[in-house]
């Protein structure tokens, strides 16, 4: 890991409450992580951890009525001069013209779902150009021309035809594909990459994945990936945030994440993962109980009632600050309290 | 335990789907959803059937069931007492007493439930309808079956809304098992679960196969579940058949080109495995229009003159080990590492 990287997105103590009849939901409960360029981030968790509503609060496009509550997500934005201004994003209107411009320009989204977020009644091409004519002010035949070039990097064959089509008439592949080439085609910065092949076999998941990469090198971009499965984790990232109801219990490099798991909860949940060298029918590890709905959020540290390394008469009553254990390396649990100083 | 006598033959079973165009919407083509598969279940044992989506795999389970009327081929179900008999003819009325024998676990935990029926409703139903079961011994009944899924018996009152996704596959679980099956098509079971409570429901179907003598077919696209869970494998691509074997030598030792793409395929939850991996091309064909010959040859880097022709049939390849490829055995295929 080269010591001078860039900078890229810095979030800060990320609150994001959803208020709610039954009363508020702390989706995303005092987040930090940063995130450089050329280098993947990866949030894992299991569903209702507050993955999805982290990336999406970066670019404010969280579902109603979720509101970022607090907390600074600094952009750093580089021009061409090479002098550098921080924005805060979390700082600017919803529907601001300055948030707008960054949307899709300087920081891209690709979902989970490419049948539900590409329009079925336009064409590949109007999605593509529609960015392009927004962002870089071309003429419609220029936006069609980088179009097509998107659509062949991206490897989608006979590019120009497929450029006209609708996105029924492509397969889960292609479709994810068409998404990638509309969040690159402005060269972002960023992109976050939200369970990006969640929906798709293991082999197109493959493809997807290497394309990925290589567009990473060549496009220098920052990547933000949000996943449920430690087998893509593994795969991609360089950078790990482990999420756990709306915080986050651990933070560290791949191979510290996998080879040196700090958090109970990380830890059980690599246990617990059916893995290609285990003898046939040996018993998995499973993590009791389930995860608690986010009424019901159990006091002290949210992991408490299902972990087996419980500090009695501590954990239940204090949540544990953050740890830091080393340059991006924290854990937030009482075990590491005499190992670190607080971060 | 895991005798070799056979509990289900499926014979050359096929599942055509007719594509219907034009104003007299005659049967133009076919989708060849299954098409002429052939395997074995063993009594007591659990048979993986993998592949990707669109392979046939959902179809070959519910022609098991009856749920779809196959093509063309034959079921032979070797019942507990009786004949053998071939659950593919049998009429409708013939097929009940056999359906006690054969349930299914569904995929989604959330659409698979009434929410307009109580648990002891979704559970009792099977109960009351078969066995004519009321009462307080409804009421035990399904409160034991309750219990053996790891549920508190007293929630039977409640409505599937109040459970979690991991409660819900466990009600599934319980009105699956409600009339004492032998074979359970688990299609899909945990694939729509959180890691954590994935390894609790495979672990609860585990000991029940233990306690109740069951005999599984888990169809599943993850391969890791696959290895985990099952005692022997078959791989379908594109509505056949491609390799069936032991768990163990499919994985440490494919003899089909898909089935060593498809596991190297699969990213491996540590980071020393990176990018080691065949990336097949192109995507899975449209099974109304096969390719020609071997389905897999476009994407194949092994392929030769003959794929393009010629369809190889599943064959003996070793023991217990069946693989439809023309070069079976003179491949250097890489299984897994540890």
């Amino acid at each position: 890991m080269a010591p001078e990287r860039e900078l890229l997105l810095q979030v800060q103590d990320l609150r994001v409450h959803f208020p709610l009849e039954e009363g508020v939901v702390k989706a995303v409960d005092g987040v930090d992580f940063e995130v450089y360029r050329e280098l993947t981030l990866c949030i894992v968790g299991e569903s209702g951890c507050g993955k999805s509503v982290t990336a999406q609060s970066i670019l404010q496009v969280v579902d109603a009525p979720g509101y970022i509550a607090s907390g600074q997500i600094l952009f750093h934005d580089h021009n061409q001069v090479g002098a550098t201004q921080v924005l805060d994003l979390a700082a600017m209107g919803r529907t601001s013209s300055q948030l707008r411009d960054i949307r899709g320009r300087d920081i891209a989204m690709v979902f989970q779902e490419p049948m539900t977020s590409l329009s079925p009644i336009h064409t590949v091409g109007n999605q593509i150009s529609e960015v392009l004519e927004l962002h870089l002010r071309v003429t419609p035949k220029e936006a069609r021309t980088r179009g097509i070039e998107m659509l062949q990097r991206v490897g989608i064959p006979r590019a120009e035809q497929n450029y006209d089509s609708y996105s029924f008439e492509l397969s889960g592949g292609m479709r994810q594909r068409v998404m990638i080439a509309m969040a690159l085609s402005c060269s972002p910065r960023l992109l976050i990459a939200d369970e990006p092949t969640t929906a798709l076999d293991v082999t197109t998941q493959a493809q997807i994945m290497t394309l990925l990469r290589e567009l990473q090198a060549e496009f220098k971009m920052g990547v933000i990936l949000i996943t449920h499965d430690l087998g893509v984790v593994a795969e991609m990232a360089d950078e790990v945030v482990v999420m756990y109801l709306g915080q986050i219990a651990e933070q560290g490099t791949v191979d510290e994440i996998f080879h040196d798991p700090k958090h109970p909860y990380t830890r059980a949940l690599l246990r617990s993962i059916p893995r290609f060298d285990f003898e046939e029918h040996d018993r998995l590890e499973s993590i009791r109980g389930i995860v608690p709905d986010p009424f019901h959020r159990p006091a002290g540290c949210p992991f408490n009632p299902r972990c087996d390394e419980k500090l009695e008469g501590r954990c239940e009553l204090e949540n544990p600050p953050v740890f830091n254990l080393g340059e991006n390396r924290a854990v937030r649990c009482l075990l590491y309290e005499e190992d670190r100083a607080l971060k | 335990m895991k005798g070799a006598t056979p509990l289900l033959e499926v014979q050359n079973l096929k599942m055509h789907f007719p594509i219907r165009t034009g104003f007299l919407r005659r049967d133009t083509s076919y989708v060849k959803a299954v098409d002429d598969i052939s395997f074995e279940i063993e009594e007591g044992e659990t048979l993986g059937l993998v592949g990707e989506s669109g392979c046939g795999k959902t179809t070959t389970g519910r022609c098991i069931l009856r749920v779809l009327n196959p093509t063309a081929g034959a079921m032979m179900y070797h019942p507990r007492q009786g004949p053998v008999v071939d659950l593919a003819r049998l009429s409708k009325g013939e097929l009940n007493r056999y359906r006690q024998d054969i349930r299914l676990i569904f995929q989604d935990p959330f659409s698979s439930l009434n929410p307009r029926l109580t648990v002891m409703e979704i559970i009792g139903e099977s109960l009351r309808v078969n066995l004519g079961l009321s009462g307080s011994e409804l009421e035990g009944r399904v409160a034991a079956l309750l219990s053996t899924v790891g549920l508190r018996p007293e929630y039977s009152s409640r409505y599937p809304h109040a459970f979690s996704g991991g409660e819900r596959q466990r009600i599934g679980i319980a009105r699956a098992l409600a009339l004492n099956p032998r074979l359970v098509v688990a299609d899909e079971a945990v694939s729509a679960l959180d890691v954590s409570i994935r390894s609790q429901v495979l672990n609860l179907l585990q000991d029940l196969q233990d306690e109740m003598d069951l005999t599984y077919l888990f169809i599943s696209h993850d391969l890791s579940v696959i290895k985990y869970a099952c005692d022997r494998v078959a791989v379908m691509y594109v509505g056949k058949l491609v390799e069936v074997a032991e768990t163990r030598s499919v994985f440490l030792a494919p003899q089909h080109p898909y089935t060593e793409a498809l596991m190297s395929a699969v990213p491996r939850p540590d980071p020393r495995f990176r990018s080691q991996r065949i990336v097949l091309e192109g995507d899975v064909p449209d099974p109304a229009d096969p390719p020609a010959g071997c389905h897999f040859h476009p994407r194949c880097r092994y392929a030769e003159d003959i794929c393009r022709v010629e369809e190889p049939p599943l064959q003996d390849t070793g023991p217990g080990h069946k693989t439809a490829c023309h070069f079976a055995g003179n491949l250097q295929l890489a299984g897994i590492q540890r």
